[in-house]
């Protein structure tokens, strides 16, 4: 589903993403792991087309990210920082983004009434707390049904009853065939969700695994442990990653 | 587009300083004009007032308004939309409302006390000024790095052109009085569109002889009307040209 070919990215000397290549496939939650300024968000930002690529290619279903923005109409995004105009109301910035993709009629409101929502619908973005809009931006990443979810931090600010229905609902998405790419900071977060784990360190992609061949190799359940391992043990086998 | 447009329309109508602004633009509009009996006196003490505060109050807010956005754009431009438009709704979404504050401001008053030609020529100085600041704006936010940058080099970008290059004018046409440069300084006029929205103005208002040398030398040169209609499509230029460059470096811009 995403493609990506020796894809470069420096922002003045510093080299963010160094020569990355890597196949995801349908059906996998993708775990993107790294210490800060590792590269993680360039990486997703170039998917988006947000970050114009240096060097290399990047296709999406067959389409090639640099020519053509229609592909995004399958990849339903949720920033880490979710800032809004601050006098548009939840439901001005949802009927917005239902407007701008028009011919898509078919809606997936759940997390709108799980997250209660629909009860705060007339407030307007500046009063919200970091939380609600953090809410707000995993609903509207989930409202069309999209094969691709990128989620940068998502569960960072959520209560933890929000953030147990958002594992929820990204588990059950994942067993509908949807591909997810996901980063965050909280190991325990991604205990069965991640199927596989990329770690990045200083832009170089050091690791590319599914989650059992990793608790095979390290003799760890717990994924915290294993990633702890990992790192401990010197990042073992990054020569034959999936990749 | 036009949905982008509408949801940035309605998030600034509701915002504070665009009202502020509007309320303003009215009470100076208004007090100015009721001062003195002569309304030419009125507008042209109007007009001082649109050339100072019209750059800088917008340049500054359409910067920050902007740089302020950078997520709002973010989370737009991972939809299936082109960049273009993103950032030419942006653009029209934050001009709109400031021009609307002025037409408003300022237009509704004059409408009472002073209508005529005079007056429609004012407000479309001040809605062309907004137009062009505006787009000036857009340039230095898809150039600059960071918000505190940006800031910065919208405010020197507003001092130069309301203070700054009449100085510089000044300097020019003292250092080279003894040489032909009339033809020359009415090009150099052409570089800064406040100029270009006083020399508008005061073609209309027969005191260009009276308002200093670029007026008198638009008069001399081009005539009223000619004159008018250089200078309206001098500024259309100032609003095209930074709004086709912005477009063109956000094709590429990092976010």
């Amino acid at each position: 589903m995403i493609g990506i070919e020796q894809l470069t990215k420096s922002f003045g000397k510093f080299r963010a993403l160094d020569n990355i290549s890597l196949q995801l496939q349908a059906g996998q939650a993708v775990s993107l792991l790294g210490p800060n300024g590792s590269g993680k968000t360039t990486l997703i930002k170039s998917i988006l087309g947000l970050v114009i690529p240096e060097k290399g290619t990047i296709t999406i279903n067959g389409h090639v990210v640099r020519r053509d923005w229609r592909y995004r109409a399958g990849i339903g995004y949720m920033p880490q920082i979710g800032r809004y105009p601050d006098n548009m109301t939840i439901r001005q910035v949802i009927r917005m983004i239902k407007e701008i993709r028009g011919e898509h009629r078919q809606y997936d409101e759940e997390l709108i009434h799980g997250f209660g929502l629909d009860k705060a619908m007339d407030k307007t973005m500046r009063s919200l707390s970091g939380g609600t809009r953090q809410k707000v931006s995993a609903c509207l990443a989930f409202l069309f049904s999209p094969d691709i979810y990128i989620l940068d931090e998502p569960t960072a600010g959520l209560d933890p009853v929000a953030s147990e229905l958002l594992k929820e609902k990204i588990t059950r998405e994942r067993a509908a065939g949807k591909l997810i790419l996901i980063t965050s900071h909280v190991l325990s977060d991604l205990e069965g969700i991640a199927s596989h784990i990329i770690y990045l360190q200083d832009g170089r992609l050091v690791l590319y695994k599914s989650v059992e061949a990793l608790q095979a190799a390290t003799g760890e359940e717990k994924l915290n442990k294993v990633i702890a391992q990992v790192m401990k043990a010197g990042l073992p086998g990054a020569e034959d990653n999936e990749a | 587009m036009k949905t982008i447009i509408k949801y940035v329309l309605l998030d600034l109508f509701k915002n504070k300083i665009i009202l502020i602004y509007t309320l303003l633009l009215a009470v100076l509009a208004i007090s100015l004009l009721s001062l003195d009996d002569n309304p030419s006196k009125g507008l042209l003490s109007l007009l001082n007032v649109t050339l100072l505060f019209v750059p800088v109050i917008t340049i500054l807010f359409a910067t920050i308004y902007f740089f302020n956005a950078v997520e709002f754009t973010e989370l737009l431009l991972s939809q299936p939309i082109r960049r273009e438009r993103v950032i030419l709704a942006e653009y029209a979404g934050v001009a709109l409302p400031l021009c609307a504050a002025y037409a408003a401001g300022v237009g509704l008053p004059l409408l009472f006390i002073v209508s005529g030609t005079q007056s429609l020529v004012l407000v479309l100085t001040g809605v062309l000024l907004t137009l062009v600041f505006s787009s000036l704006a857009l340039l230095i936010f898809v150039t600059s790095k960071d918000k505190t940058r940006g800031i910065g080099i919208a405010i020197v970008a507003a001092l130069f052109f309301t203070l700054l290059f009449d100085g510089l004018l000044i300097g020019f046409i003292y250092a080279f009085s003894d040489y032909p440069i009339d033809q020359a300084v009415v090009g150099m006029i052409a570089l800064n569109p406040v100029d270009l929205g006083r020399v508008l103005m005061l073609l209309q208002l027969d005191v260009a002889v009276l308002m200093g040398y670029s007026g008198a030398l638009f008069k001399k040169f081009l005539g009223s009307a000619a004159g008018s209609v250089f200078s309206a499509v001098c500024m259309l230029f100032w609003v095209i040209v930074p709004l086709l460059l912005s477009v063109r470096i956000f094709r590429k811009k990092d976010l």
